[in-house]
């Protein structure tokens, strides 16, 4: 279902030239690869900075999209404002989240904070479903001309999706390269007891990297919405296939994340095409699977867990 | 001495575990209809499977997120030898059984090199594995149609198990004997060996505990309890479907046992009843039940992170040594002399 537009594009190109469908697919691994990029991104600074692995990151990013698509549909909005409440709202509901349950479990054992990030992802989806129902739904989104590059049809959602997504990525890295709020994030994952001696606000810290999180995913879940579908479980998958892209880039790692989100995306796009949409969910787990079992540490990461 | 502590003391005893099999035996005759004996013997079945999720996670230490698959597994093992291949339902429990181990072995040797939160986040993508499969090799397990007419445990011509009473007692007897199993293993060097790798790997392997036969046997052990559990959740609904592996399952024991007790021997049982019963008896809440679950699930972490059965055995334990504080300062203000350190009821933690 992920892909329908993608099938549909393929098929309608099938039988012109092999190096057609090869770009084709080069751009639906972009395409893919950015947007999981994105929710990796936000899950890899919320685990740098806490150590949670953020279960609940994938319900995030389906309440972005709902946000969306309800901004739009039922009060009539722009397609960028719909985004703008959607990363607000998003952000808000990241920093609850930080304030009311990761915070008050920052000395609890590590089992605790995985089971209170699942019990609010079980709350979040059941929520969205007990108010919208479980259907599916289409969002509309402004953008739908097919644009035609040197012979190759490209959906302008897709080259929307492309470009956002790196653009916020390259926003992302100016902040945290460029700013003193954004050194301090940086400080606090390279090493927590050192930023405290510099006195870096940790509570601060934490509710920032939260909220940029939930932007990140809010901002993906508009982007990617409109070539998807919406309904309550669409977190489930990615949220999964963000996990596998981070342990692959190394948990933490921004530039892991980015490049595990391309290797994820283009991995599906080939694999889905070339060698079956059946399994094409499975690719990534398997991927992840078989690096693990040859490398427990992941591709990019040094020393040991 | 008062009425409160002779309550918690009897608790403790070995009468309590007969009072509770008494009670089980008789709840057929005093439940009002067919269904609560249905709802119990189901309630059973996943206790069994809870059970399983309690060695790994509670005594072992590592969040099994691929649990439910394990129980799908032993499930369809038990569906597609019954019903597509004519097996009888007593071999093919086995096989699932076997089946279980087996897998769980191949997992756990490439999952439990991983340590925490890879480990969790790698079982998750086990578990979603399972499902994939499930779903979409319909030559063999009938894709989303699922499996139907699956044959209920042959009685021998004694017994009838297609009716749900002879059904609940069997539920109970497998319950029974995954209990004394896991007391047996709790108990045992096996399972202190357990509970020291859930306390750190480092001090286990420093104790020269080999961390990784222990952790896989630990595996090995919950997802034959899973697969069991799911051969017989086979037998008693007798259609399943590719539903039966969704992470949402593994989610419902995780509450189940957060309930309870983690890591304590009667919290799974305790926790799978309490939340059925409950789910029972706020029936509109079925399929909404997460709304309820999920703030429950962060309530209990945060604030009651030992469940039912724990903070029980933990309040037992600070009313015993404050009794015994009570007693030491009354002799030594009595004989005036030091008494010597009295050993504490390191006990109580243990055993419930």
């Amino acid at each position: 279902m992920q892909d329908h537009a993608n099938s549909v594009a393929a098929s309608q190109y099938r039988g012109g030239i092999a190096l057609d469908l090869f770009l084709q697919q080069v751009l639906n691994g972009l395409t893919l690869g950015s947007i999981y990029g994105l929710v990796a991104l936000g899950l890899t600074l919320v685990y740098g900075i806490l150590h949670v692995p953020n279960f609940a990151h994938g319900a995030l990013y389906m309440v972005g999209a709902y946000v969306s698509y309800i901004t739009m549909v039922d009060f009539g909005a722009n397609y960028w404002i719909a985004m703008i409440a959607s990363a607000i709202s998003v952000a808000v509901l990241a920093v609850l989240c930080e304030r009311l349950v990761f915070n008050p479990l920052r000395e609890a054992p590590p089992i605790h904070d995985k089971i209170a990030a699942i019990g609010i992802m079980l709350f979040l989806e059941a929520m969205v479903q007990m108010k919208f129902g479980a259907e599916f739904r289409r969002m509309p989104t402004p953008y739908t001309d097919i644009l035609d590059v040197a012979g190759m049809t490209i959906p302008a959602q897709r080259v929307l999706i492309i470009i956002g997504a790196f653009a916020l990525m390259a926003v992302l890295h100016l902040f945290l390269k460029k700013t003193m709020t954004g050194s301090t994030i940086v400080a606090m994952a390279q090493n927590r007891e050192g930023a405290f001696l510099v006195g870096i606000d940790a509570n601060r810290v934490a509710m920032m990297t939260f909220a940029i999180s939930g932007v990140l995913a809010a901002v993906g879940a508009t982007l990617f919405a409109p070539i998807n579908l919406v309904y309550p479980a669409m977190g489930h998958l990615l949220i999964m296939k963000a996990f596998v892209i981070i342990i692959l880039g190394g948990m933490g790692s921004i530039p892991g994340a980015i490049v595990g989100g391309l290797i994820i995306g283009f991995a599906e796009a080939f694999g889905g095409f070339y060698i079956s949409t059946d399994y094409k969910d499975i690719i990534a787990f398997a991927l992840l699977v078989l690096i693990l079992s040859v490398k427990p540490t992941g591709l990019f990461t040094k020393g040991v867990r | 001495m008062n009425a409160l502590q002779k309550i918690s003391d009897f608790f403790m005893t070995p009468a309590m575990k007969m009072v509770l099999i008494v009670a089980a035996v008789l709840f057929p005759f005093v439940a009002g209809n067919e269904y609560q004996i249905y709802v119990m013997a189901l309630a059973f079945v996943w206790a069994i499977a809870v059970y399983g999720m309690n060695i790994i996670t509670g005594l072992c230490g590592q969040l099994n997120l691929a649990h439910g698959g394990f129980f799908a597994i032993g499930a369809y093992v038990l569906a597609i030898l019954t019903v597509d291949h004519g097996w009888g339902f007593w071999w093919a429990f086995v096989a699932a059984g076997v089946a279980g181990a087996g897998f769980g072995f191949l997992a756990g040797i490439v999952s439990l090199r991983l340590k925490e939160h890879y480990f969790a986040i790698f079982t998750l993508c086990v578990g979603f594995i399972i499902y994939l499969l499930i779903d979409k090799w319909e030559e063999l397990t009938h894709g989303a149609l699922g499996i139907i007419n699956i044959p209920a445990p042959n009685g021998f011509g004694l017994v009838d198990f297609t009716e749900t009473t002879p059904f609940y007692y069997l539920a109970l007897t497998f319950m029974v004997l995954s209990v004394w199993l896991a007391a047996r293993i709790t108990n045992s060097l096996l399972g202190r060996s357990f509970r020291a790798i859930r306390i750190s790997d480092d001090l286990a392997a420093s104790l020269g505990i080999n961390l990784m036969r222990n952790k896989v046997l630990a595996f090995v052990l919950s997802t034959t309890y899973a697969s069991v559990a799911g051969a017989l959740y086979a037998g008693l609904v007798r259609f399943i479907g590719p539903a039966e592996a969704d992470v949402v399952h593994t989610f419902d024991m995780i509450t189940y046992l957060l309930v309870g007790g983690i890591g304590t021997l009667m919290g799974p049982l305790v926790g799978t009843m309490v939340i059925t019963w409950l789910t029972q008896s706020l029936q509109f809440l079925e399929e909404y039940r997460m709304i309820v679950f999920g703030p429950l699930l962060v309530v209990l972490v945060i604030f009651f992170p030992r469940g039912v059965v724990g903070s029980f055995l933990g309040w037992r334990a600070r009313r015993m040594a404050a009794a015994q504080d009570a007693g030491k300062s009354q002799e030594n203000a009595k004989k005036k002399s030091p008494t010597s350190p009295v050993a504490t009821n390191r006990e109580a933690g243990n055993h419930a």
